[in-house]
């Protein structure tokens, strides 16, 4: 067996292949629900209604995709240039330890009119992260794979110690979390009673611009000419070295400001489970995306709606929340697949 | 032996009629060949005259178009290397195959025995490679890591490894390329050792000492076609290189014209080596206006550093590059001095397989107005220039949109061309600007770049095919081992005086 590229695969099968993965990631996770002891449809039914049932229930599903978004959005941009940033979790504690320490200090007097501010440097933050690696990755060839992976850890232990030391809550009865943000740098809700913050706005803006640098803009061009053929680029003059910073500091800042809206706009100080994994469930979101930025934001909400109506179906019908991780688990690998076979078919002999 | 002689033994292969096209391309134009037991035939030829894409037909990795193979009598299933393995032919790559973190032994037995296996057949595996080591001259550590080995010594495992999985047809592609004098002397001995065992040995090759010395028929491909056939011992050096220059072809008329001053001057350049092939060694060069300069040489002597020195790839270690400005020494130092370069490998290196016709048009102008201007890209404008590009170098392609790898070679190059010629440069830097492409592509890059020279560029025409070098170089150098030959007028050097320079001869070189 081997697979011969397709030239021009039809709209059909662009569209079935994904389709039926989608099909067939439902059908093994009914049985994985049969296997936990409950009825399959029933299951399926609340992970429906948990994730988009009801008014509460959407709005859920969009307040935990803002993160997703940030992050799915940072990993595009950076797979697109084939830089593999796998350490969006460290940059996006970055930007919430960052944002905790504006927020409870200098800016904590200036209100609402700062926020702009820490966000800017939550940004920053997240984006001298990425640095680190990518520097380490021009200049001596060291894999960024590794590196950024590895900055996950230190930078969770970083935060166990800040918040077990110097950022301690000197009110927080002994929690490892925070002293909270200052009330005017919270992020707005989007209507008065919705649950909604304005994150979720920043994350659709985000999309939009990062669609737009992409597409329309000279940085943009070079970030997909140096991921599509480095040797070309060069060749023709492109600065691949320092397109590779550039990607890193607009990846490393998207992902940061993930912590920044979780901080700024949910939990309200840092703690050490304000991320459960964003950063690598955006892998799974760039990739669903096949690393468009407006498919992110799509892929963000639909993942989320998994986790949420998970959640929601595993207190109702007492079936581990593990299923949701298992569900996106199959649901990557069948979408990977079915992307394959878009574009190559399997041929005898 | 005599050409009698060997119709009288047995044949062992037998290719009838292959052909294999590529799109417009046909790589392999109805290839007849037979192979006696016993026989060394030396298989000649230009890169992309067609003896790889023939030796992947017949080891399975093609199916040909038209034709068939016999193995000992028996037809070969097409497009079934394990059938040609099992058929009696061994290959040994340019490029080795072996995995480096495993012993000589296990190399050898990988793929002979089902993994679970392998431990089971080891003694026996030992003794059939001490037998085959003896018997063939290839003295090799069976417990030695292959990573561990020089070049030579993973020559001999690549043949061990035929000869154990009981290869009765060895077929070498350019054995002796990366081999020192000694090691090539070796392996000779070892084939000479083979065919007294009743072996045959297809050889693929460029030197021609190496043919005179192994062979005893040699066999000349050109373009896909098989220009010659004949016994080793009534043929010369001089005659293989006649056969090969070959005039098929036709020559664009090159009318003298008075040269201009030196465009570009290169003086005692020397730049690093880099991993087997040698860098400059103080390369003196002028290339002048209304003056094509040919650079001829055997491949893998230096052309790839002298190519990216003038590219802008890598800057010189010493000596000086004049008339390029005083930019920092880059790519885009190299664009802005006026130097349009068409690079060797125009799939990985000239293009962007996946990026559009339009974006690859403007792929070294993209920083500039009117395609870009505050940062973001006018792709309007880059569209236009497209399409002016596509009407002007006659690009056959389904317009600007679709991603340049649908266009055939001659097609992508001629998009090249457009990119690079447009800006009506100074110099030209074409680096095996035909190879691979069909006649008529062919005839229309030559003439894109006689019509430069004759409106005052400087041409730099890099090729391994000789012939192409002397109908249109003005002036000829050649390269070997990173030394440069002096500077040879149109004319002044018949092809066999070249390929002597070409061979190394000629050269001043230290002991």
């Amino acid at each position: 067996m081997r697979l011969e590229p397709i030239a021009n695969p039809g709209l059909g099968r662009r569209l079935g292949f994904p389709a039926a993965a989608l099909v067939v990631t439902v059908v093994i996770a009914s049985l994985l629900a049969a296997i936990a002891g409950a009825d399959p449809l029933l299951t399926l039914g609340l992970v429906l209604k948990g994730a988009a049932g009801s008014k509460f229930a959407l709005l859920e599903t969009l307040n935990r995709a803002t993160p997703l978004i940030f992050t799915g959005l940072a990993i595009a941009v950076a797979f697109r240039a084939k830089l593999w940033n796998i350490g969006a979790e460290a940059q996006l504690y970055a930007g919430a330890i960052v944002t905790v320490v504006l927020g409870t200090s200098v800016l904590s007097g200036m209100g609402a009119a700062a926020l702009p501010i820490v966000g800017l440097g939550a940004m920053v933050a997240g984006a001298v992260v990425l640095l680190g690696p990518v520097v380490l990755k021009t200049r001596f060839g060291v894999d960024e794979v590794v590196t950024t992976l590895l900055f996950n850890f230190i930078m969770l232990l970083l935060v166990s110690y800040l918040l077990e030391g110097p950022m301690k809550d000197p009110m927080g009865m002994g929690w490892p979390k925070s002293a909270p943000l200052d009330r005017a740098l919270r992020l707005p809700r989007i209507a008065e009673g919705l649950r909604l913050h304005w994150g979720f706005g920043v994350a659709l803006i985000a999309a939009g611009l990062v669609w737009f640098v992409q597409a329309r803009t000279t940085l943009g061009y070079e970030m997909r000419a140096v991921g599509l053929n480095p040797q070309a680029a060069r060749f023709a003059g492109i600065p691949v070295n320092g397109v590779l910073v550039k990607t890193a500091l607009l990846s490393g800042g998207l992902a940061a400001l993930a912590g920044f809206s979780e901080v700024a706009g949910l939990k309200g100080h840092l703690s050490q489970d304000l991320s459960p994994g964003f950063g690598y469930t955006g892998i799974i979101v760039a990739m669903l995306a096949l690393l468009h930025p407006l498919g992110v934001v799509v892929t963000a909400i639909f993942v989320a709606g998994i986790f949420v109506g998970a959640d929601s179906m595993s207190r109702a019908a007492g079936v581990p929340t593990y299923i949701a991780d298992m569900m996106l688990a199959t649901g990557l690998l069948l979408m990977v697949l079915a992307i394959g076979l878009t574009k190559f078919r399997v041929v005898r002999g | 032996m005599t050409a009698t002689d060997h119709k009288a033994q047995e044949i062992v292969l037998r290719l009838d009629r292959i052909t294999k096209r590529f799109g417009a391309l046909t790589a392999n134009d109805a290839i007849s060949l037979t192979l006696a037991r016993g026989e060394v035939i030396a298989l000649l030829g230009e890169n992309g005259a067609g003896k790889t894409t023939l030796m992947n037909i017949l080891f399975g990795q093609y199916t040909a178009d038209e034709g068939q193979v016999e193995v000992f009598g028996k037809p070969l299933p097409p497009g079934n290397p394990r059938a040609a393995l099992a058929a009696g032919l061994g290959m040994v790559h340019q490029h080795f195959t072996l995995a480096d973190n495993l012993t000589v032994l296990e190399n050898i037995q990988l793929g002979t025995v089902p993994l679970w296996r392998a431990a089971l057949g080891q003694a026996k595996a030992r003794a059939k490679l001490a037998q085959l080591a003896a018997d063939f001259g290839l003295g090799v550590d069976p417990d030695a890591r292959v990573g561990s080995l020089t070049v030579g010594e993973r020559q001999r495992v690549e043949i061990l490894k035929a000869l154990y999985r009981d290869a009765r047809i060895l077929i070498l592609d350019e054995p002796t390329a990366v081999l020192t004098p000694q090691e090539s002397d070796a392996l000779f001995d070892t084939l000479r050792r083979a065919v007294a065992k009743g072996l045959s040995i297809i050889f693929i090759s460029h030197k021609l000492h190496e043919v005179m010395a192994l062979s005893s028929r040699v066999v000349v491909l050109r373009h896909g076609k098989l220009v010659g056939e004949v016994e080793t011992a009534g043929t010369d050096r001089h005659a293989l290189a006649a056969m090969m220059v070959g005039a098929e072809v036709t020559p664009p008329a090159v009318t003298p014209i008075t040269p201009g001053p030196a465009l570009l001057t290169l003086r005692e350049v020397s730049t690093p080596s880099i991993g087997a092939a040698p860098g400059l060694n103080a390369v003196n060069l002028a290339l002048r206006a209304g003056q094509i300069t040919g650079l001829a040489g055997v491949s893998g002597n230096g052309q790839a550093a002298l190519s990216d020195l003038i590219s802008g790839l890598i800057s010189p270690q010493s000596g000086s590059l004049e008339g390029v400005g005083r930019m920092r020494w880059s790519s885009r130092a190299a664009i802005a001095a006026g130097i349009a370069r068409i690079p060797e490998d125009r799939h990985k290196t000239g293009t962007i397989a996946d990026f559009s016709l339009t974006e690859n048009a403007i792929l070294e102008t993209y920083t500039q107005a009117p395609y870009s201007r505050w940062g973001l890209m006018n792709w309007h404008a880059a569209e236009e220039q497209t399409r002016h590009l596509i009407e002007t170098y006659d690009v056959r392609c389904p317009g600007p949109h679709g991603p340049i790898r649908q266009l055939s070679g001659g097609n992508m190059q001629k998009l090249i061309l457009g990119r690079v010629l447009d800006a009506a440069p100074r110099i030209i830097l074409a680096n095996q600007p035909v190879r691979g492409l069909d006649i008529g592509a062919i005839s229309y890059v030559h003439s894109q770049l006689l019509a430069a020279r004759n409106a005052g560029a400087a041409v730099f025409l890099i090729s391994e095919d000789l012939d192409e070098i002397m109908a249109l170089s003005d002036v000829v150098h050649v390269i070997s081992e990173g030394q440069l030959s002096p500077e040879f007028q149109r004319g002044e050097k018949t092809a066999a005086e070249l390929g002597l320079w070409m061979a190394g001869q000629g050269f001043d070189r230290a002991a």
